[in-house]
């Protein structure tokens, strides 16, 4: 009966009870701290990165790498990716963004970041494509 | 409103022939979310641990609330001396690594984003609320993390607060989540070897294309981006030699970083110059050193970690004298609490308590030298507590006076 009512297993409901009054709690105190619309929209722009920005820009472009690369689009894709994912990770490093406080607290600021990135994306490049030609010339 | 949805679903993506790619379902996302559920199961776990080490039940210690915090608090220990080092190394390192395990398990479930109708039970409405939940709060906590120990802040919100109740609701959704699907999992596993055609997938391609590359393929690139981002800023975790090898962190340069410069605390020169005192409270009077005083006390050194919430570590060798034997010059040998304050005149982290056991370890110092040579003043010159175990800030620099308690008796 619960079953059919609700569509699941009662323990699924229990379950979803205990983790909500959790996040209800944490949800409170949240909106209690301050700039908590700030940390909303941070949230919510959270999930719309992944599914409004990042998801279709690289299923979009790896659909354009297969059209364009056909049979050849991992040699371009799997360098490119581990690339990106670098970009992704150290982005505020990478653009820049940290220097000004990095500057003041440490006494530093980033010399030398883009540099490594771009001589690991081209080491990643070098080493796909030698791979790329040792296959092609087995065949 | 039954008429507005209606029975077919509108084109694009809501439609199954939609998905093409052949290497979704169940197994590969069963193999990414098990890989999820190790590397955020130790981000999750050393992140609470490291809140604990913060002692936020300690006066001048808590940044989070503590009349609202969660009731899971225990004496942080000072053994072994590089506990710190080691959970924040990992909660740092390995939550940047964790960004390409997030995003292929994303890809993974994509299809599942756009179920028509949305919802066909109450059950299914509330997972998938708790599921909008999880992913929020994992992309929240990863990105805001990253961003942080990159010295960027580009939100309004205190980050330790906001990543601690990020934190809460991301534990709260993804027990819920491993909690339902752990039979799914264990579904993929007793199917492994199984052909596709034999086996009911929700998240398969009802008509796949051809692959471009193996399930085995895309999960080797997905553990190599994994692996670069663990290269590429583990070595500022591990300090020494290998901190030359991670080739974007932060840290890189540094061999022993400085984490606030005094002209950045604020902390003028004239402060630390002949004219500094050192003043320990907590007894019948008042005690004042020079650091002339200090030096001429017993002198101790120690070789100990300093490691930075921001996953960066250094081990050096620190000379200076023992906390205890400060306490007991103060007039409480016995003390089981110290404040510890610095001549940084504001800011939330010029002052941090000790518990007993870090201020009576005997390896806990006022340090007035490092490998042999005065503290640099962005290091905390005059004189600069450390202690085995401790949080990089709360080893306070610059320190201006200590107030030991004896607490209980």
């Amino acid at each position: 009966m619960i079953r059919k009512l609700y569509g699941a297993n009662p323990l699924h409901f229990v379950g979803h009870v205990l983790a909500f009054a959790l996040i209800g709690y944490a949800a409170v105190q949240i909106a209690g701290i301050r700039a908590a619309g700030n940390m909303a929209v941070w949230l919510v722009g959270a999930v719309l990165l992944h599914d409004v920005v990042l998801w279709p820009l690289y299923s979009g472009a790896d659909r354009a790498g297969r059209r364009l690369l056909g049979g050849a689009v991992n040699y371009v894709r799997i360098p490119l990716g581990l690339s990106l994912v670098l970009v992704l990770v150290f982005v505020s490093t990478l653009l820049n963004k940290g220097d000004g406080t990095y500057m003041r607290v440490a006494g530093r600021g980033w010399e030398g970041y883009v540099r490594s990135w771009l001589l690991v994306t081209a080491g990643l490049f070098v080493v796909s494509g030698v791979v790329y030609l040792v296959r092609r010339s087995r065949r | 409103m039954a008429r507005l949805i209606g029975k077919d679903p509108p084109p694009g993506p809501f439609r199954p022939e939609f998905w093409k790619s052949p290497l979704r379902g169940r197994a590969l996302t069963s193999i990414l979310g098990i890989s999820l559920l190790v590397s955020m199961g130790i981000v999750t776990i050393t992140g609470f641990l490291s809140h604990n080490a913060y002692e936020p039940g300690l006066p001048h210690n808590a940044i989070v609330d503590p009349s609202r915090d969660l009731p899971l608090l225990f004496s942080w220990p000072t053994h072994p001396s590089w506990l710190y080092a080691l959970t924040e190394g990992l909660h740092v390192t390995i939550g940047l690594a964790t960004v390409p395990i997030l995003l292929a398990k994303l890809w993974s479930v994509m299809p599942r984003l756009f179920l028509w109708p949305p919802v066909t039970s109450p059950a299914q409405a509330l997972e998938r609320l708790s599921i909008t939940a999880l992913v929020a709060s994992a992309i929240f906590q990863i990105a805001t993390g990253l961003v942080n120990a990159q010295y960027w802040y580009p939100f309004h919100f205190n980050f330790v607060i906001a990543h601690y109740w990020g934190a809460v609701v991301f534990f709260a959704s993804f027990t819920l989540h491993f909690c339902l699907k752990m039979p799914t999992v264990l579904r993929a596993y007793r199917e492994r070897g199984l052909a596709r055609t034999q086996i009911e997938d929700p998240l398969a391609a009802s008509a796949p294309a051809k692959p471009t590359i193996s399930r085995r393929g895309l999960l080797a690139f997905t553990g190599a981006g994994a692996g670069l981002v663990l290269v590429g800023n583990g070595g500022q975790a591990l300090g020494g030699p290998f901190r030359k090898i991670a080739f974007l962190a932060p840290r890189k340069q540094d061999g022993f970083p400085v984490n606030k410069t005094a002209a950045a605390a604020g902390v003028k020169p004239e402060l630390t110059g002949p004219d500094y005192r050192l003043v320990l409270k907590g007894g019948a009077r008042e005690v004042s050193l020079s650091r002339d005083d200090l030096l001429a006390m017993t002198q101790r050194s120690e070789t100990l970690p300093i490691a930075c919430v921001e996953g960066w570590s250094a081990t050096r060798r620190w000379t200076g004298v023992r906390v205890s034997d400060l306490a007991r010059m103060a007039g409480v040998p016995d003390a089981d609490r110290v404040l510890v304050e610095s001549l940084q005149p504001a800011g939330v982290l010029r002052a941090a308590s000790l518990n007993g056991s870090q201020l009576q370890d005997p390896r806990s110092l006022l340090a007035l030298k490092v490998e042999g040579k005065d503290l640099s003043v962005d290091h905390g010159f005059p004189a600069r507590m450390i202690v085995p175990a401790l949080p990089g800030v709360h080893n306070t620099k610059w320190v201006k006076t200590m107030t030991f308690r004896k607490t209980q008796a």
